[in-house]
């Protein structure tokens, strides 16, 4: 038992690893925030291009949707990381992460809008057309404010599916949460690190996890 | 005098769906200040003639005029400035979920007319006056009836000042109790002068209030004249059945 806190719970460590941990915790944050912000805008250019009437731009688009999100984000991470230098493309480990994780993520947000506004009823666009309102008016002011709403749930679990793959990013050496765990553990030859990692990821994603199932269990219940 | 002024013609009007055609040659007038009721089965394109007028539905051929200018014609880019002339009243509200009834008057006012907001909030107080919902402005559709709702959509539709309006099964989605504060406001607006053009089956409100009516069938305007007409003479075989199945009731079940 005493050998067993020792290795996973051993406070002293813990309180050694602890600032390395947080600056590896700011590096996923600030990871999250980039992937997620580049994430949200592609995927809604991507998904207003899947529902476009122009063939070739909404054939394009689905095909992107589709690749990206077949392709295992981690075989994405790998390939931009370490297969594009062979074309002479080499990438900081920052970006490399960014840019696998951008397009892994603006697919699936673009699915998630594209559902979102498929649900808007047809008679809201033609209510505002109606009116005089321009296809990017009401766009704008009518049917994407309702699309979001209803798949807000959606929009905020995929969230947390970016934090979780940010961890990913240790496989290039990014000095993210993780990886800072992975290290401190290899230093101290202590998991502890490790656990406390857990711990931090749990903090972070506790929340949100919490208020996207009271989301849904509210929606169902309302139904 | 002045001769009465022709606010919406619709001549040679066609339309089809891929092989189907839905119109075939329809020719229409509507005079200023004119009530015309058009009547039909289901399914004889009625909607579709509507939509044509402010080209929410593109005609295959034909030409529609509204106050003398031809908006067959005119291209995309300037649709949007047409559509302010010609307000049109949904059978199913379409009221804007996530506004207050308020900025659904507004939206339009302000983002298409290019009021100020303050302009747009007072015309849409004037206009939910007219409809007798002033006091709802800070309501969500969603807490309204659907009369109200109708009532707001019809309110969202004035604040533009159209020339024409066009209303397209106004009463059907809603419990029958709540279609006459509906049809009371539309007739304050024939009393105001407005020019509209309305499908509907509430024939009791044609009598009363329609200056003619169109029988719709199969893609044609089969028969048309004043309500007395119409309704006291038809002529085809097609309006004398329609007619009986409508005093039957049956038309509500047949429609969509
Ligand atoms: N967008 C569309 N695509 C294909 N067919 C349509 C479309 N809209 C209407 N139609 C068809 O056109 C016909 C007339 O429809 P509509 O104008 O809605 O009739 P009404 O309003 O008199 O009931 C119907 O047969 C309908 O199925
Ligand atoms: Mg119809």
């Amino acid at each position: 038992m005493d050998t067993f806190i020792q290795t996973f719970f051993n406070i002293d460590i813990m309180m050694q690893a602890f600032p390395l941990l947080m600056k590896g915790a700011v590096m996923t944050l600030k990871l999250c925030a980039v992937v997620i912000l580049c994430g949200l805008t592609g995927g809604l250019m991507l998904a207003l291009a899947a529902l476009s009437p122009r063939r070739f731009l909404r054939w394009s688009a689905i095909g992107f949707i589709d690749l990206f999100r077949a392709l295992p984000p981690l075989v994405l991470l790998v390939f931009v990381y370490s297969g594009l230098p062979f074309a002479g493309i080499r990438l900081a480990p920052f970006w490399a992460v960014v840019i696998a994780f951008f397009l892994n993520n603006s697919a699936y947000f673009a699915e998630v809008f594209r559902a979102g506004i498929n649900a808007v009823p047809k008679g809201q666009t033609e209510a505002a057309r109606a009116t005089g309102l321009s296809g990017p008016q009401t766009l704008i002011h009518v049917v994407l404010p309702q699309a979001i709403r209803n798949v807000l749930p959606d929009l905020l679990s995929n969230t947390v599916e970016v934090v979780k793959l940010t961890s990913l990013a240790s496989v290039v050496s990014l000095s993210e949460l993780l990886y800072n765990a992975n290290m401190a553990r290899s230093v101290t030859y202590n998991s502890s690190p490790l656990v406390l990692a857990a711990g931090m990821y749990l903090v972070l994603l506790w929340p949100l996890v919490r208020v996207v199932s009271r989301y849904q269990r509210g929606l169902s219940s309302s139904h | 005098m002045t001769k009465p002024r022709t606010m919406l013609e619709i001549a040679g009007l066609e339309k089809s769906f891929g092989e189907v055609q839905v119109l075939k040659s329809i020719d229409l007038k509507v005079q200023e200040g004119e009530l015309v009721f058009v009547i039909g089965p289901s399914g004889s394109g009625k909607s579709t003639m509507l939509r044509c007028c402010n080209r929410l539905e593109e005609p295959t051929s034909g030409s529609i005029f509204i106050d003398g200018q031809r908006i067959t014609d005119i291209p995309h880019r300037d649709l949007d400035r047409m559509r302010l002339k010609v307000g049109m009243v949904f059978q199913g509200f379409n009221l804007y979920p996530q506004m207050s009834v308020l900025k659904n008057v507004m939206l339009a006012q302000v983002k298409a007319l290019k009021r100020s907001k303050a302009e747009a909030e007072a015309r849409a107080l004037e206009m939910l006056d007219q409809v007798g919902l002033k006091h709802k402005a800070g309501a969500m559709p969603a807490e309204l009836s659907g009369g109200q709702q109708q009532r707001v959509a019809i309110a969202r539709a004035l604040a533009l000042d159209p020339q024409v309006m066009l209303f397209d099964e106004p009463t059907s989605a809603l419990d029958p109790e709540l279609v006459g504060s509906v049809l009371k406001v539309m007739k304050g607006l024939r009393e105001k002068g407005m020019t509209m053009l309305v499908v509907s089956h509430e024939m009791q409100f044609a009598r009363e209030a329609a200056d003619r009516v169109v029988f719709m069938d199969q893609g044609y305007v089969a028969e048309q004249g004043t309500p007395e007409e119409i309704f006291g003479a038809p002529k085809s075989e097609r309006l004398k059945t329609f007619l009986s199945r409508v005093s039957h009731g049956d038309v509500e079940a047949e429609a969509d």
